[in-house]
């Protein structure tokens, strides 16, 4: 279906949505994961076939291997891992075999397997149910690791993910499943893995976001503006592979960037983007790259412990300011 | 047609052996990169196994990695020069000795992670129960790999939706050089299997008949929609872990394995069932030229074979590319 329309609705409406539009639409899509069973009966998954809806155990490293050996014997699993940190679980087979698989038999598989998982950070559930683990994922060749920040590329991505024919890990912000906003109907709307975008074009400071902090740098630019600084702010949506030319053509605009990670600061992704700018786009800084990011703890559970670890508005606007 | 299935069991067995000695010759030239693993004395278990399978059955193994696909009926050149890292191995030098995979005759990987085959081999046998394509799936794995987890959730996973997926261990009692009776609360695998709902199988995997006797009855099992099977092949490695390596302090008697070199070795003992039953001993000899032919003819082709260029390692990363950064 060809559909110009749009609908309003939330992030999580709209990964379902893709979900059933890519298992209803092509016989070939399976989906696994824990308490499947209950979205299918509540709908989840429109009129798909049952045996392509697998509610499985709680067996993440096994479940997560069997959909690389169904990805490679002509099916296009999608695994929900739900919580993020249980990736951790599953690890083996996407880095062990999904990553691999391909390159290591000489090109006698595609593994076109997608993995959900969710990052439930910022609600009060400790460091097993807080992580924000796409850069570990990013240091494996083979994958492809997304990020959406809106409901529209939640739609987009994921679809983009299960389309693919490579193993992609869709990592969702959990702050993001309630935020609503507009979705392309268009059953053939996909949004390309590894383009950025551009959410407000300004010129006097860049401010480069990962996942949900999108909207945290919208409300910074907002807040900057009222000083007459120019924000540019780009979510770039895909963390592997990372949109260089999007990275460097900010930096071109501006000369001085702000990175926006909700990961833990050594070795996160705004480690690896701070260093792509400063390779090959030195000349063009006018200051020090600035990264707002999660201190090296472990998430607390308390609430007044673990809000103030995130980046946010203020803190995003503040060190644009330093830049100034 | 027995006869006809006994002559390609033999020649199969006989170019998994020939093979491996061949390897290790190499190994000893100071041709192979890297480490290699060898199936001698588990012939019987590999080759029972797959020749109850079809072409188009899926089989998923182990570092142990040689034996699984010639078993399973794959050319043997391209495996060589696999081996030698060579532009034409079966995986374009990319794999190497415990990474073998032929799709072409049903192999679908074999892995260097201890039980990393058993979900790949469960996930094929979903692939073929949604699409009802009326394949099925064997994982070989070893003693060793009962102990990872995964085997737990994947046998209960396949019980629970009968998927059409024989777990087949080779228990050649040593992971490496622990002994299974270390680490190994109970001995026999095959027991395992019941607390997940799946039945357990003990079979002499140095007997060909009863491994494939075995195997043909969990395959039609299988087949049928009735689920899963667990098989356990006693068997025993003749040589190191790992040709080679040669570690002290004696985790296995000599006397043991000269026993089982001289009384239990699973080509010895088909050869001479196959002249009880009949077989002329000229066809017998037939069979072990054409075998070592193969092998020959392999290891030429190998060694003529160019080395891939240094370029191709930035090649076949992705299905749908994207730019590789270095």
């Amino acid at each position: 279906m060809t559909d110009s329309k749009t609908m309003r609705m939330t992030y999580l409406d709209a990964l379902g949505l893709a979900q059933r539009e890519e298992l209803e639409g092509r016989d070939d899509t399976i989906i696994i994961g824990e308490d499947i069973a209950l979205y299918a009966a509540g709908g989840a998954y429109g009129d798909t076939d049952p045996r392509r809806i697998r509610s499985a155990p709680i067996s993440e490293c096994g479940f997560a291997g069997m959909a690389v050996g169904a990805a490679i014997t002509g099916l296009r699993p999608i695994v929900d891992l739900t919580i993020a940190n249980f990736i951790y679980l599953a690890a083996d087979p996407i880095i062990n075999q999904a990553a691999r698989l391909r390159y290591m038999t000489g090109g006698q598989f595609k593994v076109p397997v997608t993995y959900r998982a969710s990052m439930w950070h910022s609600q009060a559930n400790a460091a097993q149910h807080s992580d924000r683990p796409y850069p570990m994922f990013m240091n494996i060749p083979g994958l492809k690791v997304v990020c959406p920040a809106t409901p529209e590329d939640a739609k987009g991505l994921l679809k983009a993910a299960i389309r693919d024919d490579d193993p992609v890990i869709v990592f969702e912000d959990n702050d993001l499943w309630g935020k609503k906003g507009d979705v392309p109907l268009d059953t053939e709307f996909v949004v390309p893995i590894g383009k950025a975008k551009t959410h407000r074009e300004g010129s006097d400071v860049s401010i480069i976001s990962v996942s949900g902090c999108l909207r945290h740098a919208l409300k910074a630019a907002d807040d900057l503006a009222k000083d007459g600084i120019s924000a540019d702010v780009v979510d770039l949506r895909t963390l592997l592979p990372l949109d260089n030319d999007a990275i460097l053509g900010t930096l071109a605009k501006t000369g001085r960037v702000v990175i926006v990670d909700p990961a833990h600061r050594t070795m996160g992704a705004a480690a690896e983007i701070a260093a792509i700018i400063v390779e090959d786009g030195f000349d063009m800084l006018k200051k020090p790259v600035k990264r707002v990011v999660t201190p090296d703890v472990p998430i607390p559970f308390s609430p007044p412990m673990e809000a103030p670890l995130y980046p946010n508005p203020q803190k995003i606007a503040a060190a644009a300011r330093e830049l100034m | 047609m027995k006869n006809d299935l006994q002559s390609e069991a033999y020649l199969r067995m006989l170019k998994i052996r020939g093979f491996e000695q061949a390897v290790t010759r190499l190994v000893t030239e100071g041709e192979v990169p890297g480490a290699v693993h060898t199936s001698i004395g588990q012939e019987a278990a590999i080759v029972g196994a797959c020749m109850a399978l079809n072409i188009d059955d899926y089989i998923s193994g182990t570092h142990r990695s040689h034996g699984h696909p010639i078993g399973k009926g794959a050319e043997l050149k391209p495996l060589m020069a696999e081996i030698l890292g060579k532009a034409t191995g079966v995986c374009k030098g990319r794999g190497g000795s415990m990474h073998f995979t032929d799709t072409s005759v049903g192999s679908i990987g074999e892995s260097a992670i201890v039980g990393g085959g058993i979900p790949i081999a469960t996930g094929a046998a979903l692939t073929a129960q949604v699409k009802g394509a009326g394949q099925v799936a064997l994982t070989f794995f070893g003693d060793g790999a009962s102990n990872e987890g995964v085997l737990a959730e994947c046998l209960n996973m396949a019980a629970i939706w009968k998927l059409p997926v024989i777990f087949f261990c080779e228990n050649n009692g040593y992971a490496a050089v622990t002994p299974a009776a270390n680490s190994h609360g109970q001995p026999d695998v095959a027991k395992r299997g019941e607390g997940y709902g799946v039945p357990g199988v003990i079979v002499d995997g140095q007997e060909f008949a009863a491994v494939y006797a075995a195997t043909s009855a969990a395959v039609a099992r299988a087949r049928r929609g009735d689920g899963p099977t667990l098989i356990e092949a006693k068997t025993y490695r003749f040589d190191e872990h790992c040709v080679g390596l040669f570690i002290k302090g004696g985790y296995r008697s000599a006397d043991e394995v000269n026993r089982f070199k001289t009384q239990r070795d699973p080509v010895t003992l088909f050869r001479e069932r196959l002249l009880a039953e009949g077989m002329a001993e000229s066809a017998l000899v037939e069979i072990e030229t054409q075998a070592l032919k193969l092998v020959e003819e392999a290891v030429a082709f190998a060694k003529e074979s160019p080395f891939p260029d240094p370029e191709e390692a930035f090649e076949l990363v992705h299905a749908n590319p994207i730019a590789i950064r270095r």
